[in-house]
């Protein structure tokens, strides 16, 4: 049972037209196009149609829009008054030509050089914003005013020491691994004794402060860039503002600072806790004693790898924090833009970090 | 009485959609000024712009005689100080409870002791019939319990003026004429000038000295109630006469 019929010039509908029969409809139609333009003239007769919905209404429009394009007019016909009420509120017929107003489209080189001038722009504000963070963060050492009271406690706590147990379990493993993997080799050359120059040595120029800024960066940097997103598309920095504050005192620089403090101390910790993997490997697998092994690392260690581990942290905790407060501050569009921004802080935080340790890597070597 | 803001020709865009068109207008001291107008007409954007939030494509905005487009932030940051803010949407700290959000501006730009901003902010809150909710977070209250807060915030510190976007949307009558007693008090006793933009006719007939009425970008309007209630432009007849029961 279909509930369309085509006779001669005329379309006879019967009981309904919904959003459940529309698009059948509308196939109805087209596979009939070509004796409807064959008579051109065509009507659509509603005398049997009990209910139509603003889906029907739209199918029934498109078709007379399109048909108007091959200059056919078409008809409707014997509408009930409940059919025409529902034709007249939803017609669609007066819309096109409205201001709907689509966004103007960049043409592929055109939207190349946005993405262009656009990244300039990032980049022009990104190193703004790095110095102003600098020049507050300085600043803020020797005035306390502008600042939100306990925070930096609150911060600390957050983002040092609730990180103590993941960093240590990592930089665990890494020392651990890393010792594995090369005692196998270094017992060949009879050469045990070795494993502490090479864990030491790995642990506290590359891998100790490597590892706790990845970590960081996916923990802290994370937090911090979904947090300042979130002020930012609340209207909380607007309203900060208002109140003569400035976010970047108010809401950045407790965290700056936590940054800085907590992320040498867990460095070292990783550090502490890495060679702690490699000793364990050492007494077990390789049968050193354990004052052999702290004779040597004593032998090996100098000032100069611990100093850059603590430099290294540094740098890296400054990046991770300006990146997180960056992306935050870019955020824009809702609960989408926070996402995004927070994905993104992550992610350049990473290659940053690693940039930054190969850059060290060569200056410290 | 003196003119404490001055707006001339100010024209303002997002990406490059123009939104406010040359408007030029001035709010005196001590009066009650309503910004009136339809959805997305630009109301909460000529707010911000008078708070320095955003900066306009051209024109000029004085505020206590001094112009603040291109001014640098630490003068901005001293006219803000004597300017308390509402925000359509509320905007409080939601890591911090209501009664830390009021004591934000009391710790930051004052040495009063804790003790007695407790009290100040007890004040305040009371004012606004929210005392029950002083250790709550934001996201405990409801939507016009946010605003109220929100209110108690900006007036923390007793400001010359006073702007609020849409102060009564979504309260009941009841709570809505009593924010309106509170406004007509604050203007009263310590001669504030208010800055408000509302929809609500009844808070309109209550409150307004003067009103400005945007469309399409321009001042289509500005002037007294009573010449409003008076005018014969159309979409300010209609806007009067639809809202109101017969
Ligand atoms: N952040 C923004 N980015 C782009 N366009 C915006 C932004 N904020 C507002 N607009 C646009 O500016 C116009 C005016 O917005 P505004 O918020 O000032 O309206 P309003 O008069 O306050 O409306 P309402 O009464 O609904 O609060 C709207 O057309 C809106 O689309
Ligand atoms: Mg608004």
């Amino acid at each position: 049972m279909n509930s369309f019929e085509f006779k001669k010039d005329t379309l006879v509908l019967k009981d309904e037209l919904t959003i459940i029969n529309a698009e059948a409809f509308l196939n109805f139609v087209s596979a009939n196009i070509s004796s409807i333009k064959k008579e051109n003239k065509f009507s659509i007769d509603l005398a049997n149609l009990r209910t139509i919905d603003s889906a029907g209404v739209a199918a029934i429009d498109q078709v007379i829009d399109s048909l108007k394009k091959s200059s056919i007019e078409t008809k409707i016909t014997n509408a009930s008054e409940k059919v025409q009420n529902s034709l007249t509120a939803f017609s669609s017929l007066e819309l096109t030509g409205k201001d709907f107003v689509k966004p103007r489209k960049l043409g592929y080189f055109e939207g190349l050089g946005d993405k262009g001038f656009n990244f300039f722009d990032n980049v022009k504000y990104f190193i703004y914003l790095a110095a102003d963070m600098f020049f507050w963060g300085v600043v803020g050492i020797f005035s306390k005013k502008g600042q939100r009271k306990g925070e930096f406690v609150v911060q600390s706590n957050l983002i040092g020491v609730n990180a103590l147990p993941i960093v240590g379990l990592i930089s665990f493993l890494v020392g651990f691994i890393l010792s594995l993997q090369s005692a196998q080799q270094l017992r060949s050359f009879g050469a045990n004794i070795f494993i502490v120059d090479l864990i030491a040595i790995s642990m506290t120029r590359e891998m100790g402060p490597l590892m706790t800024a990845i970590i960081l960066a996916g923990r802290s940097g994370s937090a911090i860039a979904s947090e300042i997103a979130t002020m930012k598309i609340s209207e909380e920095l607007d309203a900060l503002k208002t109140m003569a504050l400035n976010p970047i005192k108010y809401v950045v620089l407790p965290k700056l600072y936590a940054m800085t403090i907590a992320t040498p101390l867990l460095t070292i910790f990783a550090d502490i806790i890495g060679i702690m993997g490699g000793f364990l490997i050492g007494i077990t697998y390789l049968k050193l004693s354990p004052t052999a092994f702290v004779d040597r690392m004593a032998h090996v260690m100098v000032l100069k790898d611990i100093i850059t581990s603590v430099v290294k942290s540094f740098v890296f905790a400054w990046l991770i924090t300006i990146v997180g407060v960056f992306f935050g501050l870019r955020a824009k569009g809702g609960a989408g833009g926070v996402g995004r921004s927070t994905t993104a802080s992550v992610v350049t935080a990473i290659f940053m970090v690693i940039v930054a340790d190969s850059i060290l890597g060569l200056l410290f070597y | 009485m003196e003119k404490i803001i001055k707006i001339k020709d100010l024209i303002t865009e997002y990406d490059g959609r123009r939104i406010l068109d040359g408007i030029t207008l001035d709010i005196k001291e001590n009066e009650v000024f309503i910004i009136l107008g339809g959805s997305g007409c630009g109301k909460t954007t000529l707010l911000k712009h008078i708070i320095g939030l955003l900066k306009p494509v051209s024109g000029s905005i004085e505020v206590f005689d001094q112009e603040i487009v291109g001014m640098e932030e630490e003068d901005l940051d001293e006219i803000l100080m004597k300017c308390g803010v509402l925000f359509q949407n509320g905007a409080l700290l939601n890591s911090l409870s209501v009664g830390e959000n009021v004591a934000i501006p009391l710790e930051q730009h004052s040495n009063l002791d804790r003790e007695l901003i407790n009290r100040i902010i007890e004040t305040k809150l009371n004012l606004v019939e929210l005392a029950h909710a002083m250790y709550l977070s934001p996201a405990e209250l409801s939507g016009g319990m946010k605003k109220r807060a929100a209110l108690a915030r900006a007036i923390a510190l007793d400001p010359l003026i006073l702007f609020c976007d849409e102060p009564s949307a979504g309260l009941d009558p009841i709570t809505s004429k009593a924010i309106d007693d509170l406004l007509l008090q604050l203007k009263r006793q310590l001669n504030m000038t208010i800055v408000v933009v509302t929809h609500e006719l009844a808070s309109i007939h209550r409150i307004a000295d003067r009103i400005v009425f945007l469309d399409q970008g321009k001042a289509l309007f500005v002037g007294t109630l009573k010449e409003a209630l008076a005018s014969d432009i159309k979409e300010i007849r209609e806007f009067f006469t639809v809202g109101r029961f017969e």
